[in-house]
């Protein structure tokens, strides 16, 4: 392997304690980041630090370190805007991840907007977070779920997507990346077709904020999420973002406290967008840790993270064509660094089983994606990189393959 | 290293590859499924119980070496089994599996080779839904 990357995984890696030696743990080649990531220290720091010195309810206290709590919970939320390129803080919704993000969007929105005969567009690429909410909505509201089907090599034709759009569609609901696929779908175009339908588009960015630079206004989407945790930040905490005048158009999800201006008991009016929707004391330390969890993503910055990733996939394609029987799911060359694959006949349970006693951890099973996973044939096992991957943790992942065909006698000894 | 010998035994493998009671009953009978919504496992049992004994026992559907051998080995244990013999068998083969009891491990046959999957929590599930699918069926029998 001679190809030098611009990045240093090694350097990066450094700055986790994940990938420090531990004396329980043993150390692993992490592949498995489209789950979750490892957390940066600046990250478990930014916390600590708040838990530890500045813990305070939000938009409260009448004393100086709620004032310094709400401070940093604001600030996070214009970095969130930034990060983004929202036009203002006030389109940035804290939420407990990108499920409870497009949830709120489904019963919030949806229900106030979508009406019988109304139709839904999702593709067959989703994850059930961005599925589930909408089946639910069709059913509760008597609208019409349309199905965008992929193609063959895992991708969305747009002409089809012409085809489904009608008069009656209210929305359409895409990943920006598929979590088994790894395919990265055109998401400004499409929000272009919805919109010239009259539709909205809602963009569930779980899988690319990460890997690549989102801009919500170039996307020009209505609605889009994302998690945390995804994004080398904590649990507990998601974004949704929205144009302001759909967040005061909707409303609210949740009510309770700090989320309404007036409350008499033959009246009620709602705080503006987006304390209408963050009802009860938010996920503030989680919020600062995603603060740092960002900083951390530009400090390498997303085009160089893009950059170095799309490379690091094309010398992960090359060696996944070296293991005999093995079925790469999903497009290439051009695609996110998510490689869902099987391998002849050995259960993908049972390749994770394998490749975990050889330290590599990647995912197997349907991936929280069933339609999906009933299209490719069943379950498969998943591995996804991040930025302190390198090319020895491929190396070590088609060693493992190697082992697993091994030990399942697909190889003589 | 965990001891990946343990899982893979030769038996589980043997059970995998080429599955006893594999199939479907003709009516009458009891069908139960179970399912693992994680990894998308899938047992289906047919079981036809006459007398308070269990006279016959297939199954199909899909998974992992685990899930399969496991269901395998059931439909060999509990053939010809009093419904009490069977219900014994589940406690005994869910202990042994999760690490709870080391039960009458010389008595259990081939099903002892599943006490491999103890030292892998995250396949515990896949030794135990054959099992609890049957418990399942059980409950069918009026």
């Amino acid at each position: 392997m001679t190809t030098t990357f611009r990045i240093d995984a090694g350097e990066i890696r450094r700055q986790f304690p994940f990938f420090q030696p531990h004396p329980e743990m043993r150390s692993v080649v992490y592949l498995d980041n489209a789950a979750t990531t490892q957390k940066p220290y600046a990250v478990i720091e930014a916390v600590s630090n708040f838990w530890a010195h500045h813990n305070a309810n939000v938009h409260r206290g009448g004393h100086g370190a709620g004032a310094r709590a709400s401070e940093m919970y604001e600030a996070a939320r214009t970095r969130v805007a930034q990060f983004l390129n929202a036009r203002e803080p006030a389109e940035i919704v804290f939420t407990r991840g990108t499920t409870e993000a497009i949830n709120l969007v489904a019963s919030s929105w949806g229900e106030a907007f979508i009406r019988a005969g109304d139709e839904i567009i999702v593709t067959e690429m989703e994850h059930h977070a961005n599925l589930l909410p909408w089946m639910r909505l069709a059913e509760k509201q008597g609208a019409q779920l349309k199905v965008w089907r992929i193609t063959d090599d895992g991708r969305l034709n747009l002409d089809e997507l012409d085809r489904l759009l009608t008069e009656r569609t209210r929305l359409v609901a895409v990943s920006h990346i598929s979590n088994v696929l790894g395919t990265v779908n055109p998401v400004g175009e499409i929000c272009r077709r919805a919109h010239a339908a009259g539709a909205l588009c809602l963009v569930d960015a779980a899988q690319s904020v990460a890997h690549m630079p989102v801009d919500v206004q170039a996307i020009d989407c209505d609605f889009l999420a994302f998690s945390g945790h995804k994004a080398y930040g904590p649990t507990g905490i998601g974004v949704l973002y929205a144009r302001r005048a759909l967040l005061e158009a909707t409303p609210p999800y949740h009510v309770g406290g700090g989320m309404v201006q007036t409350v008499r008991w033959e009246r009620l009016v709602w705080a503006e967008p987006p304390a209408k929707f963050e009802a009860g004391t938010p996920p503030i330390g989680e919020a600062i840790g995603l603060h740092a969890a960002l900083d951390f993503i530009d400090s390498i910055g997303r085009e160089a993270i893009e950059q170095y990733e799309h490379e690091l996939t094309q010398y992960a394609l090359s060696r996944l064509q070296e293991v005999p029987d093995l079925r790469l799911y999903g497009p290439a060359p051009d695609r996110a660094s998510i490689f869902a694959f099987t391998l002849g006949d050995i259960h993908p349970h049972d390749i994770a089983t394998v490749l975990d006693t050889r330290d590599v951890a990647i995912r197997s099973g349907l991936h929280c994606a069933h339609p999906l996973g009933e299209r490719l044939g069943g379950s498969t096992a998943r591995a996804s990189l991040a930025i302190y991957n390198d090319a020895q943790h491929i190396d070590a992942l088609i060693d493992a393959l190697h082992e697993t065909r091994r030990v399942f006698g697909k190889t003589r000894a | 290293m965990m001891p990946l010998n343990e899982l893979y035994q030769e038996i589980i493998l043997d059970h995998y590859r080429q599955p006893r009671g594999r199939g479907e009953l003709e009516p009458p009978k009891i069908t139960q499924e179970g399912f693992n919504p994680s990894c998308g496992d899938e047992i289906i049992l047919d079981l036809r119980v006459r007398d308070g004994r269990i006279e016959a026992v297939r199954f199909h559907g899909r998974g992992c070496s685990i899930s399969q051998a496991s269901a395998s080995m059931l439909t060999e244990a509990v053939q010809g089994k009093t419904l009490a013999e069977a219900h014994a068998l589940i406690q005994q083969v869910l202990g042994l599996v999760k690490g709870e009891t080391d039960g009458d491990i010389d008595s259990l046959g081939d099903l002892a080779a599943l006490a491999g999957v103890r030292q892998f929590p995250v396949r515990v599930k896949c030794a135990t839904l054959a099992w609890h699918t049957l418990e399942e069926a059980l409950k069918q029998v009026s």
